[in-house]
C-alpha cells in the first residue's frame, strides 16, 4: 500500500467514525454538565451574601468570603469537621485492617465452616441499611453507645462488602508467594502483612477511598445516633443550618464546599497508589 | 547440609491417592532430579519434603530426625518455585534479604551475605532494582538468591526453568549445576523435562502415576531402563518400540516371541551402515527427514510401525524411498509386551 493509499484509507475511516464520535462526545458533555452544575452552584452560592442566594446567576454579583468566615468562626463547623474526620479515618483504618484480614483468611486457608462463613458474610450484603438502623439503635441503647463516637462508628467498623472485595483480590494472589515466605520461616501474620497486603494494594486503595467517602458523607445513621451537637458529624451539622431558624443556604453551601476538600485530598492521595498497584499487579510472578 | 529419606511416603487428597508410598534416600550433598510427566506426583512429593503439604502416611527424615510434623520453617530447607515467587513490591536486595528475615544475624552480617549472594549470582548491579525491571532469568536468579542466602540444609526446586525460553534454560541449567558444585548443598529438583534431568542430576528418579519407576544415574537409566516408560522417557528422540511380530523374517534375532517389544534408540539405528556385526537389519519407507547438521533423523515406517533412524551427515534420502538400517549387537533393548518390564539387552 502506498502512502497516499494509506492516507486515503485513513481519512475515509475518520469520516466514517465521526457521527459516532459526535454522539459519544455529546453524551459525555451532557453527563459532565449534569454532574458538575450542582458543584459549581455550591461554590457560587458559598460566595454570595445571604440576600443573593435566590439570585440564580452562576457568577456571584457581589462575591464575598464572609460566609467562610462565619462558618469557620461562629458555628460548630470545626468541631464537626474534626468529628467526621475522626469517624471516617477510624472506620477506614478498621476496614482496611479487618476486612483484609478476614478476606485473606477466607481466601487462603482451608478450614471447617469456611464456605458457610463466606456465605453468611455475603448474605449481609443483601440487607438494606434502612432495615438495620432499628437493631443498631436498640443495640446502642442497650449498651449505652447512644450519642458517643463509638456509637457512630461501630456499624461500619467491618463491612461485608469490604470483606468480600478483599477476599476476591486475595484469591487472585498466587499461593507461591505465601508458600515461599512460609518456607523462609515467616509466620502467618507477617506473611499477610508484608507479602499479601502489598500485593493487593490497588484493592486496598479502592476500599480505603470508598470507605472514607462513605463515612465522610454518611448522614442517616449519625443523625439518629447523635443528639448533642458536639458529636455531630459534618453532614449532620450542616443540615442543622436548615432547621435552626430558616434554611441558610449560603451557610450550607459554604460548609459543603469546605467538606469537599478532604474528599479531593483522599482521592488524589490514593489514586496514585491505585495506578501504581495496577502496575505492580502486571509483573509476572 | 543433610540427607533426606522418604519411607513409604503417601499423599492422599480426600479420597484420591496422589503418591503411593514411595521410598527414596537422598544422600548428603547429592543432586537428585525427580522427573516424570505432568501430574505424576513430583510437586506433591517435593511439597511434602518442604512441609507445604501434609504427609498422609510414611515417614520423612531430614538428617536423622523425623520431620513429618514439623512446620516448613523448622526444616531449614529452601525452595524455588516455577513462577519465581519473588515479591514485586521489594527490591532485589530486599527480596534476597527476606530469606534472612528470621535469622539472628546482625544487620551488617546480613548485608554482607546479601552482597555476597548477589555477587555469586551476578546480580550486583541490580540489587536496588525491582523485579519489574529484570529479565526472566534474572528474576529466577533472585529467587535462587533468596534460597541460597540462608545457607539451608537442602534446596528444593519445582520446575524452576519452565518459564524461560530455551536458550536461557540451557544457560540456567549450567548455572544451577555449577552452583551446586560450589555449595554442595543437598538438592531435590523437579522437572518434566528429561534433558534437564539428564544434564543436571547426580541421580534421576523417574516417577509415573504416583510411583517411582526407577532410580539411577543418568547413564544408568539411559543404558539400562527398567521398563518401556523409562526407556521412552529418557533420551531424545524417544526409543523406537517395535513389536517382535513386525520384525519377523527381517532380523537376525534368534527367537521370535510375539510378546516381546524390541527397543532401539534412534541414535543406534544407522541408515546404510555396514551389516557385519549387526544384530538386526531392517528396511522401511522414508516418510520425512529432519536434517540437524551433523546428522539427519529419518522418519520411516517398518511394516506399518513408525521408526526413527539416524543418517550420519546431512544428505537426506528422498521421501518415499526404501532405506535399510541396522543396529549393532548389544544395542537392542527387549521388553515384555504385557508387563512392559525390561528383559535385558541383546
Ligand atoms: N490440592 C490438590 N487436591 C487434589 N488433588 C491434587 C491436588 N494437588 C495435586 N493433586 C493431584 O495429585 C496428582 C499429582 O500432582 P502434582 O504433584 O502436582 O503433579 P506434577 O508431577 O505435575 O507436579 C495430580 O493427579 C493432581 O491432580
Ligand atoms: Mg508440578
Amino acid at each position: 500500500m502506498t502512502d497516499t493509499d494509506r492516507q486515503e484509507a485513513l481519512s475515509r475511516y475518520r469520516i466514517k467514525i465521526q457521527p459516532g464520535r459526535i454522539l459519544i462526545w455529546t453524551l459525555l458533555f451532557i453527563g459532565g454538565i449534569v454532574m458538575i452544575t450542582p458543584l459549581l452552584f455550591m461554590f457560587s452560592t458559598s460566595l454570595k451574601p445571604a440576600s443573593d442566594v435566590y439570585d440564580l446567576r452562576l457568577i456571584p454579583a457581589h462575591p464575598t468570603l464572609s460566609n467562610y468566615v462565619a462558618v469557620l468562626t461562629s458555628t460548630g463547623f470545626v468541631r464537626w469537621f474534626f468529628n467526621s474526620m475522626l469517624v471516617a479515618v477510624s472506620v477506614t483504618c478498621s476496614n482496611v485492617f479487618f476486612d483484609s484480614l478476614v478476606g485473606y483468611t477466607l481466601a487462603k486457608f482451608r478450614f471447617r465452616g469456611r464456605r458457610f462463613i463466606f456465605l453468611a458474610i455475603l448474605s449481609t450484603l443483601m440487607i438494606p441499611t434502612e432495615m438495620l438502623v432499628i437493631p443498631w439503635y436498640l443495640m446502642s441503647a442497650n449498651f449505652g453507645w447512644l450519642d458517643t463516637y463509638w456509637g457512630i462508628m461501630f456499624p461500619g467498623m467491618m463491612t461485608g462488602f469490604g470483606t468480600f472485595l478483599m477476599r476476591q483480590f486475595f484469591e487472585g494472589v498466587p499461593d507461591d508467594f505465601m508458600e515461599a515466605a512460609r518456607v523462609d520461616g515467616m509466620n502467618e501474620f507477617v506473611i499477610w502483612w508484608k507479602i499479601a497486603m502489598p500485593l493487593v494494594a490497588p484493592a486496598l486503595s479502592a476500599l480505603a477511598i470508598f470507605t472514607f467517602l462513605g463515612n465522610w458523607t454518611a448522614f442517616f445513621w449519625p443523625l439518629i445516633v447523635t443528639t448533642s451537637s458536639e458529636l455531630y458529624t459534618l453532614p449532620v451539622g450542616l443540615s442543622s443550618f436548615a432547621v435552626e431558624a430558616a434554611i441558610q443556604w449560603e451557610m450550607i453551601m459554604t460548609g459543603a464546599a469546605l467538606a469537599t476538600i478532604p474528599t479531593l485530598l483522599v482521592f488524589l492521595l490514593f489514586q496514585r497508589y491505585i495506578v501504581r498497584g495496577v502496575m505492580l499487579a502486571g509483573v509476572k510472578g | 547440609m543433610a540427607s533426606i529419606t522418604l519411607e513409604k511416603l503417601v499423599k492422599r487428597y480426600d479420597k484420591v491417592e496422589a503418591v503411593h508410598g514411595i521410598d527414596l534416600e537422598i544422600a548428603d550433598g547429592e543432586f537428585v532430579v525427580l522427573v516424570g510427566p505432568s501430574g505424576c506426583g513430583k510437586s506433591t512429593t517435593l511439597r511434602m519434603i518442604a512441609g507445604l503439604e501434609e504427609i498422609s502416611g510414611g515417614e520423612l527424615r531430614i538428617g536423622d530426625e523425623i520431620v513429618n510434623e514439623r512446620a516448613p520453617k523448622q526444616r531449614n530447607i529452601a525452595m524455588v518455585f516455577q513462577n519465581y515467587a519473588i515479591y514485586p513490591h521489594m527490591t532485589v536486595r530486599e527480596n534476597i534479604g527476606f530469606g534472612l528475615y528470621t535469622s539472628s544475624l546482625s544487620k551488617d552480617e546480613k548485608n554482607a551475605r546479601i552482597e555476597e549472594t548477589g555477587r555469586i549470582l551476578g546480580l550486583t548491579d541490580y540489587l536496588d532494582r525491582r523485579p519489574a525491571a529484570l529479565s526472566g532469568g534474572q528474576r529466577q536468579r533472585v529467587a535462587i538468591g533468596r534460597a541460597m542466602v540462608r545457607n539451608p540444609s537442602a534446596f528444593l526446586f519445582d520446575e524452576p526453568l519452565s518459564n524461560l525460553d530455551a536458550q536461557l534454560r540451557a544457560q540456567m541449567r549450567i548455572e544451577i549445576k555449577k552452583l551446586h558444585q560450589d555449595l554442595k548443598t543437598t538438592t531435590v529438583y523437579v522437572t518434566h523435562d528429561q534433558i534437564e534431568a539428564m544434564t543436571m542430576a547426580d541421580r534421576i528418579v523417574v516417577m509415573k502415576d504416583g510411583y517411582i519407576l526407577q532410580t539411577g544415574t543418568p547413564v544408568d537409566l539411559y543404558e539400562n531402563p527398567a521398563d518401556v516408560f523409562t526407556a521412552r522417557f529418557i533420551g531424545t528422540p524417544s526409543m523406537n518400540m517395535i513389536p517382535m511380530a513386525a520384525l519377523a523374517g527381517k532380523a537376525g534375532l534368534p527367537d521370535h516371541d510375539p510378546d516381546i517389544l524390541v527397543g532401539v534408540r534412534p541414535h543406534d539405528l544407522i541408515v546404510n551402515a555396514p551389516k557385519e556385526g549387526a544384530i538386526l537389519t531392517i528396511s522401511g519407507q522414508v516418510e520425512a527427514c529432519e536434517p540437524l547438521g551433523p546428522e539427519t533423523m529419518v522418519h520411516m515406517r517398518v511394516d506399518g510401525e513408525p521408526v526413527i533412524a539416524t543418517l550420519p551427515g546431512n544428505v537426506a534420502p528422498p521421501v518415499g524411498s526404501i532405506v535399510e538400517c541396522s543396529v549393532e549387537t548389544g544395542k537392542l533393548y527387549l521388553f515384555d509386551a504385557k508387563t512392559e518390564k525390561g528383559l535385558g539387552r541383546k
